[in-house]
């Protein structure tokens, strides 16, 4: 039983964490902007993808390094050349665009690479386990992915807290009208937004394709999760998201764990549902299916009961 | 929009006799178009078509519901299709039990699309009363949040849902109220074209009521509707219902036609699949979702033969249009011939007809390179001649390259540069003239 | 004129965060009185109207519409009480003509609701009422042009039409001659007088000599404050006010 609640909180520990690399590109990208990138997970795929490409001729690190960079400067063409003219239509165009761009790039992606799952694996340098508990080895890999992340929120933390465009960016999150009142040119400052926020989102990729697998269906595996982890962390807020997703990532590994259904409940009190009651397939339900309900139900519950979400300032 | 625009229309018109010619002959032609369209489209194949067009024609018009007339983005709307179906399908498998035991009559088949749009009023009341307090992005999210929902709940009870691998039935053994066999498919097809029919004629005449007028004020003025005594809340809520009934019609309609239905039926890419229909036909106009769904079908199940790029092909007309088209291929043909109809095409026909012939130059140089990636990238055997349009090409040499990306470069450069730039012109000194 | 209150204000109380903007507003307005409301800019005449029509909350305080409690309603209940208003910027439906934004104007009036079962332009009571506001309000010839496209003036007067047309015992006005002609402002001012004949107006405005024209009573409001509310002649001559307002303020 500690076996498993140990690995269980090391694992969604992990995913929360992948789970934030993405969501905070995200919800930086609809605190400045106002746009809820649907696209944003093909960003993600994109990453890995780069970087399994990229690896083949410059290794693992260089990749790591260089995909980020790649799929960042997608996303401000992107952002100057598409998201920047629909602008003026309003929000909901801007999502429609997002969302197109979403099926091209999964359908470029099945194009250039085809559907099955590409060899993407972690370098040999990462490939031993760093310790061992319960007789059970723990991959470095794993460590490494927290590691990035953990690195990737400090470097989040200085860059909004410390330096000068931190500030603007802070400022505009939560007045975003007030920035082209100081004087800053805001469809510049939203081009480099969009571009830091999908390169977020490609370094998630990075490693993510790594542990999961990298293939077509990726993004649209991660795209709502990631929608439901900004939503109840609070759109805009990046400690929110932070919190968020190691609820949300933590919570999905531990249901998938466990064996449980609410039957269980009624046996801890002595009472058996009998196989024939009506609603018999709820109470018998195993927790491992009731698993991917819960992220869109904790999705649906919060706009309803709390629409800033945890941490955020204002309702989306 | 059109409203103001049809009811401008009906104004010019004068005469009631006249009104009622003017707002009949569309659906005279389009009855007439439903009707011989299997004397042209005969195969097995394509009447098959032809029914998924009825059936997206009337769910993206329930989509337009929401979307363009009361301004909600849904990514849902396909839970009350699937849900509807699914309803309906428990409903064709009850009749068929009782039809095989001998034990009843069921439920005539004729009414069985009914029984899925009931089914859609009813999860539409209960999910479209947590939904609709809010607007704009929250609402969109809470669909995205009900459509997950529903979706994986389909794989979790599977008593209800029947799993992966669906539920069936069959549409033999069953009653028809008029003595009518729908073993062929060209019967299920008039079956699918009457209830398109009433269907689309229902919400048609729905914008005309004071709902559908609120829905409107809605949309574009939710402040001022409250202050003149509406319940935003209870409108949208109101709209949304009954759109989720129309949905459930289709989703009725889709399970006589396919005799399937599976979770692909409440999920996220029916519901993706709906808006690009609606969007790209163009939200603004009653016929715009009609056009869209009939496109979207027939990319799908004639461009997915030849080519396997229909989704892209598709994406990049949907970001075309959210792009340089809001209006959708409705709004852009509605607006060329308010163009013309006032003179404004006189003096620039050849401009025009340069830009568009220019235009097709480009599209035909995209086409050739995304098949010809297509064939590099994804076939067994890149080196085998493929054909495209006319001539057989090998796409591993060079010059088949060279010339599409020429024949793409020349058009979009010509249409850029030199076509618009020459309209505009013509546009300019026809325009002083006057 | 009958002694009723048609609205009445007690303690009513708003502030934005620390911010108190409304600080305990006592006004009584009669039944059939035109009452307008004066100020310097950001005395908060604007807030005081979006306390009363329920666009926003009261932090303390009582509203009451014909005796009833009315404050914390959301703005279609107080609407359906009898209370309508205009807004300070046009505030219509764009893409709709004249005539359908008179038409939805009276829909919940005349008792049709959410019906989707019948066609508004059959509503032959409803199509003749709007004709008849139209014409009041000069817009005849007007009738099939959208909102969005109207002048300035035309909106003034169509946003006024459909503040009356939703059969409101009680109008609130804010500002409705804001950035008109002389002539512009006159006519609307007639417009107003005619329509306001059997219902009780409160007018937020800035235009003394419209204020000194219309007015059975006037109030004052500064700092959220009301110090004056009496007759316009009693209001002329209050000291409180001329150092406060006029003596400042007189064009």
């Amino acid at each position: 039983m500690l076996e498993t609640i140990v690995f269980s909180l090391l694992n969604g520990l992990l995913y929360g964490m992948l789970l934030f690399m993405l969501s905070s590109g995200l919800t930086l990208i609809f605190g400045m902007m106002g746009v809820l990138n649907f696209a944003h997970a093909s960003f993600y795929m994109l990453g890995a993808y780069f970087a399994y490409t990229m690896g083949l001729y410059t290794g693992f690190w260089v990749a790591l390094f260089l995909a980020p960079i790649l799929v960042g400067a997608l996303g401000a063409l992107v952002e100057r050349w598409g998201l920047r003219h629909v602008h003026q239509h309003g929000h909901v165009p801007e999502l429609l665009f997002t969302f197109g761009l979403a099926y091209v790039i999964e359908e470029l992606v099945r194009l250039f690479y085809g559907t099955i799952p590409m060899d993407y694996r972690m370098p040999d340098s990462l490939n031993f386990p760093l310790f061992s508990l319960f007789g059970t080895n723990y991959p470095a890999f794993r460590v490494f992915v927290l590691v990035i992340a953990v690195l990737m929120f400090i470097g989040l933390f200085i860059l909004l807290k410390k330096t000068r465009a931190g500030l603007i960016i802070q400022g505009s999150l939560s007045r975003p009208d007030m920035v082209s009142a100081l004087g800053h040119n805001v469809p510049q400052v939203f081009m480099w937004v969009f571009a830091f926020g999908t390169a977020l989102a490609a370094l998630g990729g990075v490693v993510g394709g790594i542990h999961f697998v990298t293939e077509p269906g990726m993004a649209f595996m991660m795209g709502p999760i990631v929608f439901v982890v900004v939503v109840l962390g609070g759109l805009g807020s990046i400690p929110g998201a932070l919190i968020a997703s190691m609820i949300i990532g933590i919570l999905q590994t531990f249901v998938l764990s466990v064996d449980f259904s609410i039957a269980h409940i009624g046996l801890w009190f002595g009472y058996a549902v009998p196989p024939d009651h009506f609603f018999a397939t709820l109470f018998y339900l195993d927790s491992t299916r009731i698993a991917p309900v819960l992220p869109f139900l904790i999705l649906v519950l919060t706009l309803i009961f709390r629409p800033r979400g945890i941490m955020g300032k204002r309702e989306a | 929009m059109s409203t103001v625009q049809e009811e401008r229309l009906a104004a010019q018109a004068g005469g009631g006799a006249q009104i009622w010619v003017r707002q009949l002959w569309p659906w005279v032609v389009a009855a007439i178009l439903a009707i011989l369209a299997p004397t042209v489209f005969s195969s097995g194949h394509d009447i098959h078509m032809l029914s998924s067009m009825g059936i997206m024609v009337v769910f993206a018009l329930s989509y337009n519901m929401l979307l363009g007339n009361t301004g909600l983005l849904s990514f849902g709307h396909a839970v009350y299709f699937g849900l509807g179906a699914y309803i309906a399908m428990h409903a064709l498998r009850y009749t068929n039990d009782a039809v095989l035991d001998g034990t009843g009559y069921g439920i005539p088949i004729e009414l069985i699309p009914l029984i899925g749009g009931i089914a859609g009023l009813g999860f539409g009341i209960i999910f479209g009363a947590v939904s609709t307090r809010r607007a704009g992005v929250v609402f969109a999210m809470i669909s995205l949040g009900i459509v997950g929902l529903v979706e994986a709940s389909s794989l979790a009870f599977t008593g209800f849902f029947g799993g992966e691998a669906g539920l069936f039935g069959d549409r033999e053994d069953v009653n028809s109220l008029f003595g009518i066999e729908y073993s062929r498919s060209i019967s299920v097809y008039y079956l699918v074209v009457a209830w398109a029919f009433i269907a689309a004629v229902a919400m048609f005449v729905l914008r005309k009521t004071p709902l559908g007028w609120m829905a409107n004020a809605v949309r574009d003025n939710p402040e001022r509707a409250q202050f003149v005594g509406y319940n935003t809340q209870m409108v949208r809520f109101l709209q949304f219902c009954l759109s989720a009934f129309f949905a459930g019609i289709a989703g009725g309609l889709f399970v006589l036609v396919e005799e399937i239905v599976t979770d692909e039926a409440v999920g996220f890419l029916l519901s993706g699949e709906v808006l690009l229909a609606a969007y790209i036909g163009g939200i603004g106009f009653f016929l715009g979702p009609v056009i869209g769904a009939i496109l979207v079908v027939y990319l799908e199940s004639n461009l997915s033969a030849i080519s396997d790029a229909w989704l892209l092909y598709f994406g990049v007309l949907f970001i075309g249009v959210v792009m340089f088209a809001p209006m959708g291929l409705v709004g852009i043909a509605f607006q060329q011939w308010m163009n013309f109809r006032s003179g404004g095409w006189r003096g620039t026909l050849l401009a025009r007809g340069y830009c568009t012939a220019a235009a097709l130059v480009a599209l035909l140089g995209f086409i050739c390179i995304v098949e010809m990636s297509y064939h590099y990238l994804r076939s067994w055997n890149p080196s085998q001649p493929m054909t495209l349009f006319i001539t057989d090409v090998n796409v591993t040499t060079a010059t088949p390259w060279l010339i599409s990306i020429a024949i793409f470069a020349a058009g979009l450069g010509a249409l850029l540069f030199h076509a618009k730039p020459m309209l505009r012109r013509a546009a300019d000194t026809a325009g002083g003239q006057q | 004129m009958s002694t009723q209150n048609a609205l009445s204000l007690s303690g009513v109380t708003k502030n934005f965060g620390k911010a108190e903007i409304i600080r305990g507003v006592d006004l009584d307005i009669r039944e059939n009185e035109r009452h307008v409301i004066i100020g310097p800019n950001g005395a908060g005449k604007s807030t005081l109207f979006n306390l009363i029509s329920g666009r926003m909350d009261v932090t303390a305080g009582e509203i009451k519409l014909f005796g009833n409690s009315i404050s914390g309603m959301s703005p279609h209940k107080v609407n359906r009480m009898g209370l309508s208003r205009s807004f300070q910027v046009t505030n219509l439906f764009p893409n709709m003509t004249t005539l359908q934004n008179l038409k939805c104007a009276l829909l919940w009036d005349m008792k049709h609701r959410y019906a989707f079962w019948k066609l508004v332009n059959r509503q032959h009571a409803v199509t003749e009422k709007a004709e008849q506001l139209m014409e009041q309000l000069n817009l005849v010839h007007r009738r099939d042009v959208p909102a969005g496209l109207l002048t300035y003036a035309e909106q003034r007067a169509l946003e006024i039409g459909t503040t009356i047309g939703s059969g409101a015992k009680v109008l609130l006005l804010d500002e409705p001659t804001a950035g008109m002609s002389r002539t512009e402002a006159d006519e609307v001012v007639e417009l107003i007088r005619q329509v306001t004949r059997d219902c009780t107006l409160v007018m937020v405005e800035h235009d003394l000599g419209v204020v000194f024209n219309l007015a059975d009573r006037i109030s004052v409001l500064v700092y959220g404050e009301v110090i004056a509310c009496d007759t316009p002649e009693a209001v002329r001559a209050n000291a409180a006010v001329q150092e406060a307002y006029l003596g400042t303020e007189v064009h």
